[in-house]
């Protein structure tokens, strides 16, 4: 074992990854450690407390040591560690590579250091479910897979990771499976995430045509050279990609899975439905960056349905009672605004905002965890049947949870982009791009969806922690702050979601200084990119659709957020809502928006009927009628013609013996004549 | 028509033959169906010998085999014919279709 220093010298020289395997194997083997204690130790708690969280903050660590490693040594070129062939079939050969850049190593310590928070807090959410040793098998093999998406160096590698994560999703949201429902959303989740793999997949088989390689530093050092500029296929690989973009990452057509999604764990869906795993999707648009580059229809394609999706799953997130199910559309959302960062170009801004978004998103799933933790305990105390999950049955939890109140405070405030906290940073430079590159109506929609975000932020806090409190007379007693292991990593999260943005200020703004730390990191993988778009004709404005520098917008924008939120506490503060049993559902047109503006309904008539009355009209007409017909037919021609054979024999000799002297003298005539 | 006593016992098996078979065919009493199976029998005897007088003995040989197979299925048919009798209480044969499906 080397030591840390020396570790650090070599690395110096040329970056080398250090323990490259032992990132991935951690995870893996604390997967297989608590899935084999889920059959063998099922009682006990100790093992898989220590085990999972321990194999994820051990990669975490070994994640940090090449972080830093990196730092120091700033490669170009990324570092590729191969580790076997894992197929070879005439000119097509992928190998099991790791792909280690800027890029894959940031994805990497958002990854593992979320899921290191989350898992902490886990050992405190989840302490009395029976499933708990599964839980942390499932958990950790989470993170395994997602590091391989990150890490893969080629199109499979990441397919593999990509599957694994839908799997662990699929496997999570179903956690509690007797409930049927909760089982039918993770179906619904694995099914609609098929849909966006079929893309991914059909955009692999195109690059291995045309490029007759899979992996990324050939794909997209050939790109330019093998395919036209705005060419078709250049256009049909990345909507293809994109495809499984919308499924993984909940875009229009295919988000309606997310918010059903809630129905695991709120630690799941912190990490996976939240922080890490939805953001493949951007993840993968800023991986193949120079793809989308060469292809304006896409570009715009990815732009229109980031915004699209932003604004409304925002509009959905104002009239939803479920406090998970607000934030699930906030995250539809948000993705929607990383989509619309790396359509219009600006992909460093992407990468950002899914990097704070991962703090603050994390933190607030983490304290609605705790929220709901708090108002189950109180009705399980009481045997109520109430959902604990209805805002309409909170109300003033301020005074009971603190800590949980103050930093769910943190995060609405990172996530309306009010300043100096991350979310400020990232989504304003977001918003600015969007002006800037000349893609005026979705600048609009961004601003709007801004406002929208403090809006229902803001909505959820005062429903949930101010006013009375409506959780029953009994129920009330038994509130109360949840333990350490649970807010500590509330507090962790909130200190992130606060300075997380301060590695990227713009120069643009006054009195702050302009800090290009992460503009600078990112610069090697977007370059050739970027190369692409501006000598076609990118160009930075120095004002905004509707003039106005960036600084001016960006105080236009927080001000703006601040308003909505002063706005939304003063309207709300004094509004009282019955609890959920006694509610009736809203009508008009939050009513629309209650019921997701009839998505689902939509899709229910548009696809699922007509594929329902489809598959019922095969199984009459082709299955019932034609094969079973036919089968059944020749059964009944074959008994039918046994039966008019069966009249010949009466049982009687005499007939028998009729026949035979018939038959006899038939031969004879024969032979005579 | 040349009718030596060969020919002549050729006709001769040939019609106890035929009478035999339609016997077996339009009667319905058992005893005389299974009286009618022996004429046949016999027709076939009547001719081997006939043959054997120009073919040689071994015609013969088997006229010996015909009867004993024939005196044995004698007397298992009509035990079978007097099982059916006590039990149908008749020897009719359109009576007795137990080989019918």
């Amino acid at each position: 074992m080397v030591s840390l220093p020396l570790l650090l010298q070599e690395a110096h020289a040329a970056y080398e990854p250090i323990l490259p395997v032992w990132i991935l194997l951690l995870p893996l083997i604390g997967a297989v450690v608590n899935g084999i204690g889920a059959f063998m130790w099922r009682g006990s708690k100790s093992i898989p407390s220590l085990v999972g969280p321990l194999a994820v903050i051990g990669a975490f660590v070994v994640v940090v040591l090449n972080f830093v490693a990196m730092l120091t040594a700033a490669p170009h070129e990324p570092a590729i560690v191969s580790l076997w062939t894992w197929m070879a079939a005439g000119n097509l050969s992928v190998g099991v590579d790791l792909q280690f850049d800027q890029l894959s190593i940031l994805m990497c310590l958002v990854v593992t250091g979320v899921s290191s928070v989350i898992h902490v807090y886990s050992i405190g959410y989840m302490g009395e479910d029976p499933g708990y040793s599964r839980y942390f098998a499932y958990l950790n093999l989470f993170v395994f897979f997602m590091l391989v998406l990150v890490l893969g160096a080629n199109f499979p590698i990441t397919f593999v990771g990509w599957e694994g994560v839908g799997l662990c999703s699929y496997l999570l949201i179903g956690f509690w499976y007797e409930n049927q429902d909760f089982a039918s959303a993770g179906k619904k989740a694995f099914v609609v995430n098929r849909i966006g793999d079929f893309g991914f997949l059909v955009a692999m088989f195109l690059i291995f045509v045309h490029f007759g390689t899979l992996g990324y530093a050939q794909v997209f050092a050939a790109a330019p050279a093998t395919l036209a500029y705005g060419g078709v296929v250049v256009t049909a690989i990345t909507l293809f990609l994109f495809l499984g973009c919308t499924g993984k990452s909940a875009q229009i057509p295919l988000y309606v899975w997310l918010p059903d999604a809630m129905a695991g764990p709120t630690p799941v869906s912190a990490l996976i439905h939240a922080a890490t795993m939805v953001t493949a999707g951007v993840y993968l648009v800023a991986r193949t960056s120079v793809l989308f580059a060469m292809s304006p229809v896409s570009q715009a394609v990815v732009a229109a349905v980031g915004a699209g999706t932003a604004l409304l799953a925002a509009t959905i997130a104002t009239q939803q009672y479920d406090i998970k199910k607000v934030l699930a559309y906030s995250t539809v959302s948000q993705l929607g605004y990383m989509f619309l960062a790396v359509g219009i170009g600006a992909y460093t801004a992407g990468v950002f905002h899914l990097m704070t978004h991962a703090f603050f998103k994390a933190l607030l799933f983490l304290g609605s965890g705790a929220v709901i933790h708090a108002m189950h305990h109180a009705y399980h105390e009481v045997h109520s049947h109430e959902d604990p999950n209805d805002m309409r049955n909170q109300g003033g939890l301020r005074r009971y949870m603190p800590i949980t109140f103050t930093t769910m405070w943190v995060g609405t405030l990172a996530i309306s982009g009010i300043i100096p906290l991350a979310g400020f940073f990232s989504k304003d430079e977001i918003i600015w791009y969007t002006g800037a590159y000349g893609y005026g109506i979705l600048w609009g929609v961004a601003l709007v969806v801004a406002m929208l975000t403090a809006g229902y932020m803001t909505r959820l806090m005062v429903m949930t922690f101010y006013g009375e409190n409506r959780t029953g007379e009994k129920e009330r007693s038994h509130l109360h702050e949840v333990p350490a292991v649970m807010w500590i990593p509330l507090a962790i999260l909130a200190v992130l979601s606060v300075i997380g943005g301060w590695v990227n200020i713009p120069d643009a703004l006054p009195v702050l200084p302009g800090v290009h730390a992460f503009h600078d990191w990112l610069h090697p993988i977007f370059a050739p990119a970027r190369g692409i778009l501006e000598s076609h004709g990118l160009q930075e404005a120095h004002t905004s659709p509707i003039g106005g520098g960036e600084a001016m917008w960006a105080g236009i924008s927080t001000v703006a957020a601040a308003v909505v939120i002063l706005l939304t506490f003063r309207a709300l503060i004094h509004r009282t809502w019955k609890p959920a049993a006694e509610s009736v559902d809203p009508t008009g047109l939050a009513g629309v928006l209650y019921n997701k503006w009839y998505v689902d309904e939509l899709y229910d008539r548009m696809i699922i009927l007509p594929l329902l009355a489809l598959w019922r009209g095969c199984w009459r007409i082709v299955d019932a009628g034609l094969i079973d017909g036919s089968i059944n037919g020749l059964a009944s021609g074959t008994r039918a013609v046994g039966w008019i054979g069966s009249l010949f024999q009466t049982g009687r000799v005499s007939t028998y013996m009729f026949y035979f002297v018939t038959g006899v003298l038939v031969i004879l005539a024969t032979f005579l004549f | 028509m040349n009718l030596d006593i060969e020919n002549a016992a050729l006709i001769l098996s040939a019609f106890l033959f035929a009478v035999g078979t339609a016997g077996v065919l339009v009667r319905r009493n058992a005893i005389i169906v299974f009286m009618c199976v022996e004429l046949m029998l016999n027709a076939v005897n009547l001719t081997l010998v006939v043959f054997s007088r120009s073919l040689g003995l071994e015609a013969q040989v088997l006229v010996f085999f015909v009867m004993a197979v024939a005196a044995a299925e004698a007397a298992v048919g009509l035990a079978i014919i007097i099982a059916i009798f006590r039990h149908y209480e008749g020897v009719d044969v359109d009576r007795f279709n137990l080989l019918r499906w």
